[in-house]
């Protein structure tokens, strides 16, 4: 009777709980040491060209989420079959499906935000930071794992495109998420043209990469 | 004479990155050496005018609602929009596959050159962009091929531009914390000022 239940012990010990350290750190890392837009470069384009005002911002960052996660947790479950030649293509179509499945749903439920977007929902595809994690993760991980590291630089992806779209509508348009601030306290403001310009989003960008480097002491050689 | 303008429009006033943002990951990864710049640049160009009117072919004899009449009239009415971005990065993949093979075939030369950067050019968001940009702008088949080329050469400018002002600023002191894409951000900046200015220009 009590070796079994010793070994019942064991078992349970050897499984990781559901949230580890180690899991722990795959979502907190892309935040900020890990961050896939600041640190590893990728999916600035989306990041860049949809953040002049804060709304669609959130949805794009809704629509990356959705499709890091399910694409890693497809890529996941059949990284074992994939043959090595042509893993690329399968990573594209991978996520070309769930793409397909936000626009869709986008178009169906909230067709203004699907005109605003554009093309860039389907850019979505060719965004690096999907690829770039399925690649570097998904391809070798396991699938639970894989959800969590999708979910991890999703998040670090979104909160740096929050920030650049905060700005820019705060300075471009003189309101936040549509609510006019400076109308509203009476402040006399005069729109910056050049923050609701491409220009305004490199300048910010590179100006809270500048910050968050100095503090974690990143430099790049 | 319009196809001049759209040229002119494509490469410089609605230029890829400076406009658009599109490309900018390999834009701002292979930009510190002048001459992977130019290999890189004219990979974009040279698969850009392939695969735009390619695209816009499958965009008109396959996707669009009724599109497959010709092929029996029984298709009326069918719409097969949602399959296009599957199609599409689909054909762009597949494309740049074959291109690397002639390539490699027919110029092992020119093949050496590009060779690394063919791959990466399939998830480029230059290419898919431009096919996407082409769909809603409701080119013609002429005017897609020259918005492909002119794109592409628009995007292949912008690169060696920053390529050449960061291989001189290699010399130069600048704040940690800023070195790198910090910089690179800001001069991407500027360099997007400068091409303000061919706003509202027309040939």
């Amino acid at each position: 009777m009590s070796t079994e239940v010793v070994e019942e012990k064991t078992i349970k010990k050897a499984s990781e709980p559901l949230l580890s350290k180690r899991r722990k750190k795959i979502i907190s890392d892309p935040l900020n040491e890990e961050n896939p837009v600041t640190i590893q470069v990728l999916g600035i384009c989306s990041a860049l060209a949809i953040t002049i005002k804060m709304e669609p911002t959130i949805i794009m960052s809704l629509a990356v989420i959705f499709t890091m996660v399910f694409s890693n947790l497809l890529i996941s479950l059949i990284r074992n079959y994939v043959p090595n030649r042509i893993r690329i293509i399968v990573q594209l179509a991978v996520v070309a499906l769930f793409v397909t499945l936000v626009s869709e749903f986008l178009k169906a439920f909230n067709y203004p935000m699907y005109k605003v977007l554009g093309a860039f929902v389907g850019l979505i595809i060719t965004n690096c930071i999907v690829m770039g994690r399925l690649e570097a993760f998904a391809m070798g991980n396991k699938p639970y794992d894989s959800i969590l590291d999708g979910l991890g630089s999703g998040l670090g992806y979104s909160w740096i495109i929050l920030a650049v779209a905060f700005f820019r509508e705060f300075l471009g348009s003189g309101s936040i998420l549509n609510f006019k601030v400076f109308e509203a306290l009476n402040i006399p403001y005069v729109n910056n043209g050049l923050m609701v310009d491409s220009i305004g989003a490199f300048m910010i960008l590179a100006i809270i990469i500048w910050i968050q480097r100095t503090k974690t002491g990143y430099v790049e050689q | 004479m319009e196809l001049v303008s759209l040229a002119v429009k494509s490469i410089f006033v609605d230029n890829m990155i400076f406009a658009y943002f599109l490309g900018m990951c390999s834009f701002l990864a292979v930009s510190k050496k002048v001459s992977t710049a130019i290999g890189l640049g004219a990979a974009v160009v040279f698969v850009l005018s392939i695969i735009v009117p390619v695209n816009w072919m499958i965009q008109e004899y396959i996707l669009k609602e009724s599109a497959l009449v010709w092929l029996s009239p029984q298709f009326e009415g069918m719409n097969l929009e949602f399959l296009q971005f599957i199609m599409f990065i689909a054909v762009i993949a597949g494309m740049v596959q074959l291109v690397e093979m002639i390539i490699e075939k027919v110029s092992p030369a020119l093949y050496g050159t590009l060779g690394i950067f063919l791959p990466l050019i399939a998830v480029n968001c230059a290419i898919l962009g431009g096919a996407l940009f082409m769909v809603q702008r409701d080119y013609t088949l002429a005017e897609a091929t020259v918005f492909g080329f002119g794109s592409g050469v628009g995007w292949l400018l912008a690169i060696v531009a920053l390529a050449a002002i960061r291989e001189k600023l290699k010399y130069s002191n600048v704040p940690n914390g800023l070195k790198g894409l910090g910089l690179t951000m800001i001069i991407t900046g500027l360099m997007g000022i400068a091409f303000k200015s061919f706003i509202g220009i027309a040939l």
